[in-house]
């Protein structure tokens, strides 16, 4: 069962009294106390985001700025074209280390005064030194609330309360004016649904959630149905399928390499790790990162051991992360295994002692909703 | 009906004890999603997880509160796990079990007790 266990400063987020009054569940999380679900449960908050829209609180993620000259100094540090990336536009992008693996990912925005970037809460302040040690100017955003709002009715209620997001794409960034704040718009997220991430002033940030909120098309959402949402998305967490020993090209993220940094390409390498990176894209990576289906009805979870026979034989790998996927119907993990391993065999986990069969299957689980 | 400290209730019935979990550990865990029953005709000891109940946040167990045989379970549960959230204290009981001496029963908490350990 789960308890109010103590915990120790813990920093609240600027909208912690309008999640308390929402009825919202919090946990710790990443030195955060966090909304881990609302009086709907999990279950619930997750497939209204898929049918409507969800709004999630994400003011624990790390917010910066950088001056628009840090383009070619990113690049040093990220395997992704960012200086080909066009003004009012945003790009996924990892931080590598010498050996290949992944320091944390994060979304460049290219924006008309600056480069705007959003990093993962726990690994904020391990970014804001890995920046400052290359890159002169970094500041970090400490006066904004970030929101997402995300499913297939984000689009209807943010155009609402801001017109101008209607005319944005996918992976489109802007400044919009709302009750005269000024919103950092992009129109992306983490559930594999059309949406939007709204940096708003802390000042305006409840009214602005409560006039999203006060849209019947919008319900408040956790953490918990984050990580379900993200999960059938097929879409990765720092931490889980990533880290510092895994390279983007094990992690599935090799498409994030833009041409211009590949071997052939017109700025080849000059990233940490390049020599290891650039050789798995073009020879293949020890190991891969794979889409599971358990044949039972028991979810496994990030951990549990893989194997390649029902008996005996070496682990190959473990599960990164496992649930059960509220859209999907069923239970489903991504695991990290031996490239060696055939792609279409059945693979089992050891689950309790019993190794259950899991089938390999292409990501996402559940097809994205992106307005391209 | 007795509860445990882990959060179950207990029935008894001549010999045998149906067993469950409270709403306030339904809610705890959230939508259930998967619920593993112990086999038939197996004595169990008082503290054997012998249910495993997943949710969609994570995984519990279920201890058996007494010793005994296991005499029913509660096949319903494995085909519509929601049940435990939709009537925790009725129709998802998980499984019945033959005691030696219903006096083991009396340890346990009362409604009143109960709902003060819970903080109600």
């Amino acid at each position: 069962m789960a308890e109010n266990a103590t915990a120790p400063m813990l920093t609240a987020l600027p909208l912690a009294d309008l999640h308390a009054e929402l009825g919202a569940k919090c946990v710790p999380f990443a030195g955060w106390s966090m909304p881990v679900q609302y009086p709907q449960g999990v279950m619930a908050e997750h497939l209204w985001t898929r049918a409507h829209a969800g709004l999630f609180d994400v003011s624990h993620m790390g917010q910066l700025r950088l001056p628009k000259s840090a383009l070619e100094g990113l690049e040093a540090l990220i395997p992704a074209d960012l200086l080909g990336l066009p003004e009012g536009r945003q790009r996924y992008g990892i931080f590598t280390n010498a050996t290949g693996g992944a320091l944390d990912d994060l979304m460049v925005a290219h924006r008309a005064g600056d480069i705007f970037v959003v990093v993962n809460a726990a690994r904020h302040a391990h970014d804001l030194a890995h920046l400052r040690a290359h890159i002169a100017g970094v500041e970090a955003v400490s006066d904004r609330a970030l929101l997402a709002l995300q499913g297939p009715e984000a689009e209807a209620a943010l155009v609402a309360l801001v017109p101008g997001v209607a005319a944005m794409r996918f992976m489109d960034v802007a400044v919009l004016r709302w009750q005269g704040a000024d919103l950092w718009i992009s129109r992306s997220g983490y559930t594999g649904e059309d949406g939007f991430e709204i940096s708003v002033p802390v000042a305006q940030a409840e009214g602005f959630a409560r006039a999203l909120l006060a849209d019947a098309r919008v319900a408040p959402i956790g953490l918990g149905a984050r990580d379900s949402l993200r999960l059938e998305a097929g879409l990765p967490l720092y931490g889980q399928e990533m880290d510092e020993t895994i390279t983007p090209v094990e992690a599935g993220q090799g498409w994030s390499i833009g041409r211009a940094r590949r071997a052939d390409g017109a700025r080849a390498g000059g990233f940490p790790g390049a020599a290891i990176i650039l050789e798995q894209l073009v020879h293949g990576a020890p190991r891969r990162r794979v889409g599971l289906r358990p044949e039972g009805r028991a979810p496994m979870r990030a951990g549990v051991a893989l194997f390649a026979e029902a008996e005996g034989g070496a682990q190959i790998g473990a599960i990164t992360s496992g649930g059960f996927g509220p859209s999907l119907g069923g239970p489903m993990a991504i695991g990290l295994i031996d490239a060696a391993t055939d792609t279409d065999s059945v693979i089992f986990g050891d689950l309790r002692g019993k190794r259950l069969a899991l089938q390999q299957v292409s990501l996402p689980f559940v097809p994205p909703g992106y307005k391209r | 009906m007795k509860y445990t400290e882990d959060h179950e209730w207990l029935s008894l019935d001549g010999d045998i004890v149906t067993v469950g979990i409270t709403e306030y550990a339904a809610t705890q865990l959230g939508d259930v999603v998967f619920v593993e029953l112990p086999e038939l005709e197996t004595q169990v000891a008082r503290g054997d997880e012998i249910v495993v109940i997943e949710s969609v946040k994570a995984a519990s167990d279920i201890v058996a509160p007494l010793d005994g045989e296991i005499v029913e379970i509660n096949e319903a549960l494995v085909d519509n796990p929601a049940l435990v959230n939709d009537d925790p204290t009725g129709a998802a009981w998980f499984f019945k079990i033959k005691i030696e001496d219903d006096a083991a029963l009396d340890e346990f908490m009362d409604e009143d007790e109960y709902k003060e350990h819970i903080g109600e």
